[in-house]
């Protein structure tokens, strides 16, 4: 089977959080197994409808991350389906050792969903910001990790996720940003979505990362540069074959994420290159830095992640062929 | 009522199991095992209300999480020797390709073993999870779990120990092996705790105390007792007093055997001082 392909239309600004909040409400109404756990962060991640609708499957476990994650996967000893939720950085970091042994090694079907992931958490500064945490996921093995684009595919995912045995990462921000997206989606795990097509340079994009590619691309085009546009939204596993012919295509690649590029998405697409098919590339990301205060905005230009950062990474990469 | 000399009969063929499993490889941890032979022995033939064969999910049947893993020898001895797989496997503890790995895990699919530990303050936490997870199915069985003394300076076991009594979790029973000695030396030596048995209450625990934890008859009457304690509001904890060690002289009182295999000689000793019983493996 072929890429994906997907129209786009731009309807109104929401935050991605809400949309795995709605995702999590209808999963209370159509699975009876799924079960939700918060440390604290009940209204930063949207759990409250579910909650309101089943009180008896949600579990205020208070500020104490590790705890959840092991009685996260004490509960899939009895058939429940447990989505934690936290901040990304107390999601990854802060329990990453409780993740690997009870949740991953152990084989336990949790889904570990984060919000206010990476820079665009914004004022609160680089304490929140986790801009490791997709490297921390992926290199845990049988983990699958995730990184919707928009208020829509957020809630597709969290929902596909459910009907997913085994352990996952999903990953999700805290500012209102385009929706753009089907509401009616349905989402494939490791498959990637293809939004435009172009035969100058190809884009991959994760998470808040598309919405910028896509505006980049527009620019691109108004200046004679076809770029073809995909969204990977599973980090892990990776759609290889989207990636490799894509640019056979495009013979270059800008890879987008909200995330330091020691260790995200875009390493993983240097290693299918590298082993298959290797390409020029250029990684918008941060840079092995931590971020600061600021507006979601201001961050997202002065550390390089936002349209005009890919559009100069285009340009650079395509006079790199 | 168990026939007592039955279960010390398999009590010493356990110990002989753990010595002859760490000696074998020359690795892995035989004080802490010999020191709960008792506590294994009793729970997997008389306390713990389990079902024929093995299912991950384990409703309609109590539950066992081993949260200090190191004590591997002791937990894969007695689940052989209680037919969740066959005892001649102990012959591959540690060695490549097997499914007993130098800590328990589910990834090689051990029946017996519903989650992995060895990173040690993690198991109370699992352990809850499944007892809410019993509640939730309507499932009156328990859980039950071993914790290390020295475990216990992990920070996720007070999280856990706060969260169980606040939420009424009193369908588990958390039994800490209180040997007094961890690797480095004495738990007093290492990190004081203080009273544990006053922690556990502070925290809002049921706490009973087993003072006899290597006599089989009082480890029984203690988790019966311990038993009788649930259903009552609160998470009950069981204070096991062992000695580290116990049954081979020389490894008894000294945190030296925590993690070291005995040589040829020191095997012959510790053999001769638990006699065959129901044949070794």
């Amino acid at each position: 089977m072929g890429i994906i392909m997907k129209t786009y239309t731009y309807t109104e600004k929401k935050d991605t959080r809400s949309g795995f909040g709605a995702g999590l409400a209808e999963l209370g109404r159509t699975n009876p197994n799924v079960v939700a756990l918060c440390a604290d962060l009940i209204g930063s991640l949207k759990m409250d409808e579910f909650i309101k609708e089943n009180p008896e499957r949600f579990f205020q476990i208070g500020i104490a991350e590790a705890n959840m994650m092991g009685i996260a996967a004490g509960l899939t000893i009895g058939g429940k389906i447990p989505f934690t939720g936290t901040f990304a950085n107390f999601s990854t970091g802060r329990v990453y050792d409780q993740i690997r042994q009870s949740i991953a090694y152990s084989g336990k079907n949790v889904k570990v969903c984060a919000s206010h992931a990476g820079i665009t958490l914004g004022e609160d500064g680089a304490t929140h910001q986790i801009l490791e945490d997709i490297g921390l996921m992926k290199m845990l093995p049988g983990m699958v990790v995730i990184n919707p684009c928009d208020y829509n595919q957020t809630k597709a995912a969290t929902m596909a996720i459910a009907e997913y045995d085994g352990p996952v990462y999903l990953r999700f921000g805290r500012p209102a940003v385009p929706v753009f997206t089907p509401a009616d989606q349905k989402f494939e795990i490791g498959k990637a979505v293809q939004f435009t097509e172009g035969t100058d340079v190809t884009i991959v994009a994760t998470g808040h990362l598309v919405w910028e590619a896509l505006e980049a691309s527009k620019a691109l085009n108004e200046a004679g540069i076809s770029a073809e546009v995909i969204n990977i939204h599973t980090i892990k596993p990776l759609d290889d074959k989207a990636i490799l012919d894509s640019v056979a295509k495009t013979g270059c690649i800008v890879t987008a994420e909200e995330h330091n590029y020691l260790g995200g998405l875009g390493e993983s697409v240097a290693r299918v290159l590298a082993e298959h098919r290797p390409t020029p590339q250029e990684f918008v990301a941060t840079k092995d830095t931590f971020g600061e205060s600021g507006t979601p905005a201001q961050l997202m230009d002065k550390y390089g992640l936002n349209s005009a950062a890919i559009q100069k990474a285009v340009k650079k990469v395509i006079a790199r062929k | 009522m168990p026939n007592i000399k039955e279960l010390n009969d398999l009590t010493t063929q356990v110990r002989r199991d753990i010595l002859r499993m760490v000696h074998k490889v020359n690795s892995g941890h035989p004080g802490g095992s010999l020191g709960c032979a008792e506590f294994f022995v009793s729970l997997y033939n008389d306390i713990l209300e389990t079902k024929d064969g093995f299912d991950m999910d384990g409703i309609g049947e109590d539950l066992f999480f081993l949260s200090n893993g190191h004590i591997s020898p002791v937990y894969y001895s007695v689940l052989a020797r209680a037919g969740y797989f066959p005892v001649e496997e102990l012959n591959t503890f540690r060695l490549i390709d097997s499914r007993l790995q130098g800590h328990p895990t589910t990834h090689e699919g051990l029946p017996g073993i519903r989650i992995a530990s060895g990173s040690l303050g993690q198991g109370m936490s699992v352990a809850i999870g499944a007892a809410q997870a019993k509640k939730l199915n309507n499932d009156d069985h328990l859980v039950y779990s071993l914790h290390g003394d020295g475990e216990l300076q992990e920070g996720q076991n007070w999280e856990a120990i706060m969260y169980a009594s606040a939420k009424k979790v009193d369908n588990l029973i958390s039994t800490i092996d209180l040997n007094q000695q961890q690797i480095d030396g004495s738990t007093d030596d290492v990190l004081p705790m203080g009273s544990l048995k006053a922690k556990f209450e502070a925290f809002g625990w049921t706490v009973l105390e087993i003072e006899e934890g290597n006599n089989v008859e009082a480890v029984l009457k203690g988790m019966k007792d311990a038993k009788a304690l649930t259903g009552q509001g609160k998470p009950v904890c069981v204070l096991l007093h062992t000695v580290m060690g116990h049954g081979v002289d020389f490894m008894m009182h000294t945190h030296a055997w925590h993690g070291k295999a005995p040589n040829d000689e020191q095997l012959e000793n510790g053999l001769a001082q638990n006699p065959e019983t129901l044949g070794d493996y």
